[in-house]
């Protein structure tokens, strides 16, 4: 990684408007929400939405096309003696800051002053990585495809896929095999999508784990021991590293 | 000082390079000629690393330069068109890659940005410069860090009279220091009395590679363009748009 690439990057974030208002967005919602109701888990289940919708679709969609938008600051950085490898990490770094403070300070500050509890830093923690991973697939769609409009495109596609169709067809599979004990099975398939493990944590965390019924008790029993939490925690960072790896593997050998 | 064996580029089912085999030696102010779309820019961002061969090597001292980053440190690039950061200014770009070579200041050349003047205007952001601007900075990064190797593509695009002189003494200049310099350029009269070799190029192939003289005595002509016009003519091509002369 180059810190000259990372400085750069983040100076020139901070004076993006969009960044900006974001970060307003996520502050003005987090605090009306804290200052309307007075319960704090009920709260903390309010911001649940908001971290579980708004912060992926705005990191993966605003990283896709600063990344297209960038894309001659990327070959002028190609061009000069810097290992591409570098440029790239430096540019997801950069991009990772940017959205993860943002995130801090829209939703982190508020939540850690109104509601400093398990629930709050679980809310926070979640909220964080999936700003994380989002920034992490976006790095991914746009160095595979060329075309600006195709790359938000899948952008989109991939956000509604993990925040709406992937539990859509979870839940059919429900449906489907309800006689079945499929219990644990779901806490696998959760894995395969950060939002949802993002949801079951913090559901957890303010006990409305019992609306759930018999499969919260399973989450409970897997997400409440220390492997589980080990097992989660891997599985979020691999979230992360994957999609970040397969970009810049291919980055390597892509032509500017 | 730069060799290049058997280089062959596939965009998808285009062949943009096929086979082509040279050596550059330092002491050269080489020439880089063809139709558009023949392969000159592709030839250009392979040796520069930004486009990644099909097979074939490219050599630079020696060292292949697959998966290599360090060698660019000899290289000064001035690409066709200048993109920048847009919301950037020209104060900016410069330090950033004052920044990224690590040049100590004392050997940094600083002729280029005070014949250009680009001192007066720091300031202005690069989506508001003209054509012309950009072209000045680039040829100003691509000189300030003294390198061994020069690669100009189209410098003189977009260039004013002035502008184009002051470059153009500044390559002579450069090249007595026995540097590679490599151009392309459709202007040909430009270049005339700059230039010491010939590479023509076509469809992605190698036509030949010669000295000025050897072009000038094969073709019995005393002018570049017209040589190139009597080569161009032999091959039959109907439409080539670099014959601007006569």
């Amino acid at each position: 990684m180059n810190n000259k690439i990372i400085k750069y990057v983040i100076s020139d974030l901070l004076r993006n408007r969009t960044v900006f208002f974001y970060t307003l967005v996520l502050l003005a919602l987090s605090l009306s929400i804290f200052f309307i109701e007075g319960n704090v888990d009920k709260s903390i289940a309010s911001l649940l939405n908001l971290v579980l919708f708004v912060v992926p679709l705005v990191s993966i969609v605003f990283s896709t096309i600063y990344l297209y938008n960038s894309e001659e600051f990327i070959a002028l950085l190609v061009s000069q003696p810097l290992k591409r490898q570098s440029i790239w990490l430096s540019i997801f770094v950069g991009l990772a800051t940017a959205m993860a403070a943002a995130f801090l300070v829209g939703v982190g500050l508020p939540t850690l002053i109104f509601a400093y509890s398990l629930s709050g830093i679980t809310l926070v923690i979640g909220g964080l990585l999936l700003s994380l991973i989002f920034v992490s697939i976006a790095m991914w769609t746009a160095v595979r495809l060329r075309d600006k409009s195709k790359g938000i495109g899948l952008a989109i596609i991939l956000w509604l896929y993990f925040a709406l169709i992937f539990d859509a067809l979870l839940l059919f599979l429900l449906f489907q095999f309800a006689d079945y004990p499929i219990e644990k099975l779901m806490v696998a398939v959760s894995m395969l999508n950060p939002i949802d493990i993002s949801r079951i944590l913090i559901l957890l965390e303010i006990d409305l784990s019992a609306m759930m019924g018999y499969t919260g008790a399973i989450f409970r029993d897997f997400f409440g021991t220390g492997t589980g939490m080990l097992i989660t925690g891997l599985v979020m960072f691999l979230w992360i590293a994957l999609p970040l790896l397969f970009a810049t593997r291919f980055f390597k050998r892509k032509d500017l | 000082m730069i060799e290049i064996e058997q280089l062959s580029k596939k965009f998808g089912k285009l062949q943009a390079l096929k086979d082509i085999n040279l050596s550059l030696s330092s002491g050269q102010c080489i020439s880089l000629i063809g139709p558009n779309g023949s392969g000159k820019t592709t030839l250009i961002k392979s040796i520069l690393g930004m486009v990644v061969p099909s097979s074939g090597n490219i050599l630079f001292d020696g060292k292949n330069i697959n998966k290599e980053w360090a060698y660019r440190n000899d290289i000064g690039y001035m690409p066709q068109i200048g993109q920048y950061p847009e919301n950037m200014r020209i104060g900016q770009v410069l330090d950033m890659m004052r920044d990224i070579r690590k040049t100590p200041d004392h050997l940094l050349d600083n002729e280029l940005y005070e014949k250009f003047e680009l001192n007066k205007m720091l300031d202005k952001r690069m989506r508001t410069l003209s054509g012309g601007t950009r072209q000045k900075v680039s040829a100003c990064l691509a000189f300030m860090f003294d390198p061994k190797v020069l690669i100009l593509d189209e410098p003189t695009a977009g260039l004013d009279p002035l502008a184009t002189e002051i470059l153009k003494e500044k390559i002579v200049y450069e090249k007595q220091k026995n540097k590679l310099i490599l151009i392309t350029s459709h202007v040909l009269s430009d270049l005339d009395e700059l230039v010491s070799q010939i590479i023509y190029m076509q469809d992605g192939e190698l036509v030949f590679h010669k000295s000025l003289e050897d072009l000038k005595s094969d073709t019995g002509t005393d002018k570049l363009s017209k040589a190139i016009a009597h080569i161009m003519g032999h091959r039959s091509i109907p439409q080539i748009e670099i014959i601007h002369e006569q």
